[in-house]
C-alpha cells in the first residue's frame, strides 16, 4: 500500500464518521471567529435553541471593520454605524456564549490569521476553520485549515464537526534556491501564474521542495494564505524544526510533558516518501523573479522585467476577452513595461504580508530613503497589536515614519476596504494583499499585488522597480 | 432550509468567466448582520453605474444598460447560466444569500469555486456543473430565444430544455438528500452526538494539548 500524504494523515486523525454516501464527519480542533461572517451563525444557534459544543475551541477578534487610526476611542472610534454594529455584535455574542475574544482595545487584537499562529492557538496537526477563505494560512503549520461559509460556522459551533468530502492531493514542489530579494509572496504569485486561479480546485495543496523548506514560518504562511487564490481551499507545509521552533513558548502552546508528547506527534506530520499525489507541479526557485500583478485576477502576474500582455497575441477567445477587460479596468496599454506603471498609493499589510518579517523586509528597503512626492499615500498596517509592539521595539516604525509612510493600527484595512481605508476611482496601488479583483480595494480602484519589499521599493520610486536594485 | 425538488424558470446567461464573490456582492454590503435583503445589491458594481451604499434605495439608482440582468427580457430570471470558476474568491455566504434573495434558484456553470459551491447547498440554491460543450449550447439557445426556460429535476438529476432535450448532472448523495428534504444538516450531525463525544474523549487522552492546554 502506498504511503500517506500529509493531508491523508490529518484527515484520518480527525475522521469521526465516514458515511456511506461518501461524505464524512470531521472533527474541528479550532475555530477562529470575526465580526463579518459570524453574526448570522450565532443568530442561527439562538433561533434553534442550541449551545456551542466546546467553547474553548473558539477564539474571536474583530478585524475587517476596525479603523486603523484613533484606536484609543475603542468602539466609539468606528465612524460607520453599520460597521460599529457588527463589531458590537461580535462582542455581545462572545460574551453571551463565553467565547474568548480579543476585543478592539486588547493589544492582542489583530487579523484572525495573524493572531492564531502568534498565540499558539494554531498548532501543528490541528483542523482549523474560520469563516474566511484565507484560513488556508494556518496550513503552514502542518494543519488542515480552510475557510467555511456562515452556515458551516454555525455547524461547527453547534457540533464541533464539519461535513466534508475528501479532496484530492496535489503537490507543488519548488526546488532550488530563491534569489536575493525574492520572497514567499513572489513564489506564490509565480505558482498561481503557472497553474491559474482554478488550478487547485478540489485539491488540498502541499507546498514542498527545498525553497519552501528554507522559508521562515512567515514566508510559508504567505504561501499557504494564497492557496485559495489558486483555487485550493487548503494549502499545507510539512512540519519541521522551523515549525516547532516557532510554536515553542507561545501562550496557547503546550508546556512540559504535554509539549514533549506533542512534538513527538508533530514530527510525523509530513507526507510519506512513497505517498502518491493526484497532481504534481514543479517550479525552479532560481527562475522566480519579483512578481507584479497587472490585471484583475491573481493569475494575471508577470516578473518585474516583464510587460503587460497584448490581447492580440492571445489565441483563446475567452482569455483574450479577459485580458481586454482587465486592461480596460486597470487603465493599462498592451506591451507597457511593468516598471512604467505609476502608482498613487502603497499598502503594506493584510493577512498575507503584515507579520514582523514582512515589516522588516519593507523597512530594509525604505531605510534612509523618502517616499516619492508623486504618491498620495503609503501606509503600513501591522497584522496585530503584538506585531505592532514588536516592530516598535525594533524601531521599524521610526524608519517608516521618517521615510514618509503612515504607521497604522492593526486590522484588515485596505485589503478589502471595509473600513475607511480605500482607493479612489482609477487609483493604482501597490498592495501586499492577496486579491486584485475589480473594486476590491475601493470602487474603481486598481490593485497590483506584490511582496512587501517590492511595495516598499515602489513607494520610493513612485512606480514599480526591481527591488533588487535597491538592496545592494 | 427550503427544500428543492424541481424547478422550472427563465434563464439568464452571464457570459463572463471567473466571476468572483466581490463581484457577486461587494464588501460594503457585508456589514449587515442579517441573512436577507442582499438581492438589490447582487452584482452591484456591474448592475449600477454609481457606487452602491448599504441602506440606500437601489430602485432610484442609475442602471448599467449593458448588464445582462438589466435587460427586460431577463426580468424575473431564476436560472443563471455562468462560465468557469464561478464564485471564486472569499468564503462569504452573502454571495448565495444575494443570489437567492434576488430570486435565483439554480446556477449552471462548467465549474465552480469550492467554498461557493458548498455554500449554495446550505441555502437551498442548486449549483449544477455541466460540460463546456453543453454549456455552449445552452448559452446559444438562451440568447437566441426570448423567454427561454429550463426545467431542473433534482430527484432525476436532469436539466431539460424547452425542446425536451435532457442533460444529466452529478451531485453528491448527502447534499442531494438534504436539499430534497429541506433538512437542517446540524440536526443530522447531532444524531451522531455520541460518536462525536467518544472521539473527543479519546483525543483528550492522546492529544491533551488540543484541549485548552497552556491557556
Ligand atoms: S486581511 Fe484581507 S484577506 Fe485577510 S482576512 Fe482580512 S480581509 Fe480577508
Amino acid at each position: 500500500m502506498a504511503g500517506k500524504t500529509l493531508y491523508d494523515k490529518l484527515w484520518d486523525d480527525h475522521l469521526v464518521k465516514q458515511r456511506d454516501d461518501g461524505s464524512a464527519l470531521i472533527y474541528i480542533d479550532r475555530q477562529l471567529l470575526h465580526e463579518v461572517t459570524s453574526p448570522q451563525a450565532f443568530e442561527g444557534l439562538r433561533l434553534a435553541n442550541r449551545k456551542p459544543w466546546r467553547i474553548d475551541a473558539n477564539l474571536a477578534t474583530p478585524d475587517h471593520n476596525v479603523p486603523t487610526t484613533d484606536r484609543a476611542k475603542g468602539i466609539e472610534g468606528i465612524v460607520d454605524p453599520v460597521s460599529r454594529i457588527q463589531v458590537e455584535t461580535l462582542g455581545k455574542n462572545c460574551d453571551e456564549f463565553g467565547i474568548l475574544e480579543f476585543k478592539i482595545m486588547d493589544k492582542r487584537q489583530g487579523i484572525v490569521h495573524v493572531i492564531g499562529p502568534e498565540q499558539g492557538a494554531t498548532l501543528p496537526g490541528m483542523t482549523i476553520v474560520c469563516g474566511d477563505s484565507h484560513t488556508s494560512t494556518h496550513g503552514a503549520f502542518g494543519c488542515l485549515a480552510h475557510g467555511i461559509g456562515t452556515s458551516e460556522v454555525e455547524h461547527v459551533l453547534a457540533t464541533q464537526c464539519l461535513v466534508q468530502q475528501k479532496m484530492k492531493n496535489m503537490l507543488v514542489k519548488v526546488d532550488g534556491q530563491l534569489g536575493k530579494g525574492v520572497t514567499g509572496k513572489d513564489v506564490v504569485l509565480a505558482i498561481i501564474a503557472k497553474i491559474g486561479t482554478a488550478g487547485g480546485t478540489g485539491h488540498a495543496i502541499e507546498f514542498g521542495g527545498e525553497a519552501i523548506q528554507n522559508l521562515s514560518m512567515e514566508g510559508r504562511m504567505t504561501i499557504c494564505n494564497m492557496a485559495i487564490e489558486a483555487g485550493a481551499r487548503v494549502g499545507m507545509v510539512a512540519v519541521d524544526g522551523t515549525t516547532i521552533e516557532y510554536v515553542k513558548g507561545r501562550p496557547f502552546s503546550p508546556k512540559g510533558e504535554s509539549w514533549d508528547a506533542a512534538v513527538k506527534y508533530w514530527r510525523t506530520l509530513h507526507s510519506d516518501l512513497d505517498a502518491v499525489f493526484d497532481k504534481t507541479v514543479e517550479l525552479d526557485a532560481a527562475d522566480i523573479l519579483p512578481q507584479v500583478s497587472w490585471g484583475t485576477s491573481p493569475e494575471m502576474v508577470v516578473g518585474i522585467n516583464g510587460h503587460v500582455p497584448d490581447p492580440a497575441k492571445e489565441e483563446d477567445p475567452i482569455k483574450r476577452e479577459g485580458i481586454e477587460r482587465a486592461l480596460k479596468y486597470m487603465g493599462l496599454q498592451p506591451n507597457q513595461a511593468i516598471t512604467d506603471i505609476k502608482l498613487d498609493r502603497v499598502f503594506i499589510g493584510s493577512c498575507t504580508n503584515s507579520r514582523i518579517e514582512d515589516l522588516r523586509e519593507a523597512a530594509v528597503v525604505v531605510k534612509g530613503r523618502k517616499v516619492a512626492d508623486s504618491l498620495m499615500q503609503a501606509m503600513v498596517v501591522p497584522g496585530s497589536g503584538l506585531v505592532k509592539a514588536q516592530a516598535e521595539a525594533e524601531g521599524l516604525d521610526q524608519i517608516f515614519i521618517e521615510a514618509g509612510l503612515e504607521w497604522r493600527d492593526p486590522g484588515c484595512s485596505m485589503c478589502l476596504a471595509m473600513n475607511a481605508d480605500k482607493l479612489g476611482q482609477g487609483e493604482h496601488c501597490a498592495s501586499t494583499s492577496n486579491r486584485n479583483f475589480e473594486g476590491r480595494q475601493g470602487f474603481g480602484g486598481r490593485t497590483h499585488l506584490v511582496s512587501p519589499a517590492m511595495a516598499a521599493a515602489a513607494a520610493i520610486a513612485g512606480h514599480f522597480v526591481d527591488v533588487r536594485e535597491l538592496l545592494n | 432550509m427550503r427544500a428543492f425538488t424541481q424547478h422550472q424558470g427563465l434563464v439568464a446567461p452571464m457570459d463572463r468567466s471567473n466571476v468572483d464573490t466581490d463581484m457577486i456582492i461587494p464588501k460594503q454590503f457585508l456589514k449587515s448582520i442579517k441573512r436577507t435583503g442582499f438581492g438589490p445589491n447582487l452584482f452591484d458594481e456591474l448592475r449600477y453605474l454609481d457606487e452602491g451604499q448599504p441602506d440606500q434605495d437601489s430602485s432610484q439608482r442609475p442602471l448599467n444598460p449593458d448588464f445582462v440582468l438589466n435587460q427586460p427580457r431577463y426580468k424575473n430570471a431564476s436560472v443563471l447560466l455562468a462560465r468557469s470558476n464561478f464564485g471564486c474568491g472569499s468564503s462569504r455566504e452573502h454571495a448565495p444569500w444575494a443570489l437567492d434573495d434576488y430570486g435565483f434558484r439554480v446556477i449552471i456553470a462548467p465549474s465552480f469555486a469550492d467554498i461557493f459551491y458548498n455554500n449554495c447547498f446550505k441555502n437551498g440554491l442548486l449549483p449544477i456543473v455541466l460540460e463546456a460543450n453543453i454549456m455552449e449550447k445552452l448559452f446559444q439557445e438562451a440568447e437566441a430565444a426570448e423567454g427561454y426556460e429550463l426545467t431542473v429535476d433534482l430527484q432525476a438529476k436532469t436539466v431539460i430544455t424547452p425542446s425536451g432535450e435532457s442533460f444529466s448532472f452529478d451531485v453528491d448523495d448527502f447534499r442531494r438528500h438534504c436539499l430534497l428534504n429541506g433538512l437542517d444538516d446540524i440536526g443530522v450531525t447531532l444524531e451522531d452526538a455520541e460518536r462525536i463525544k467518544s472521539y473527543e474523549d479519546q483525543r483528550r487522552e492522546t492529544a491533551p494539548w488540543l484541549f485548552g492546554a497552556g491557556q
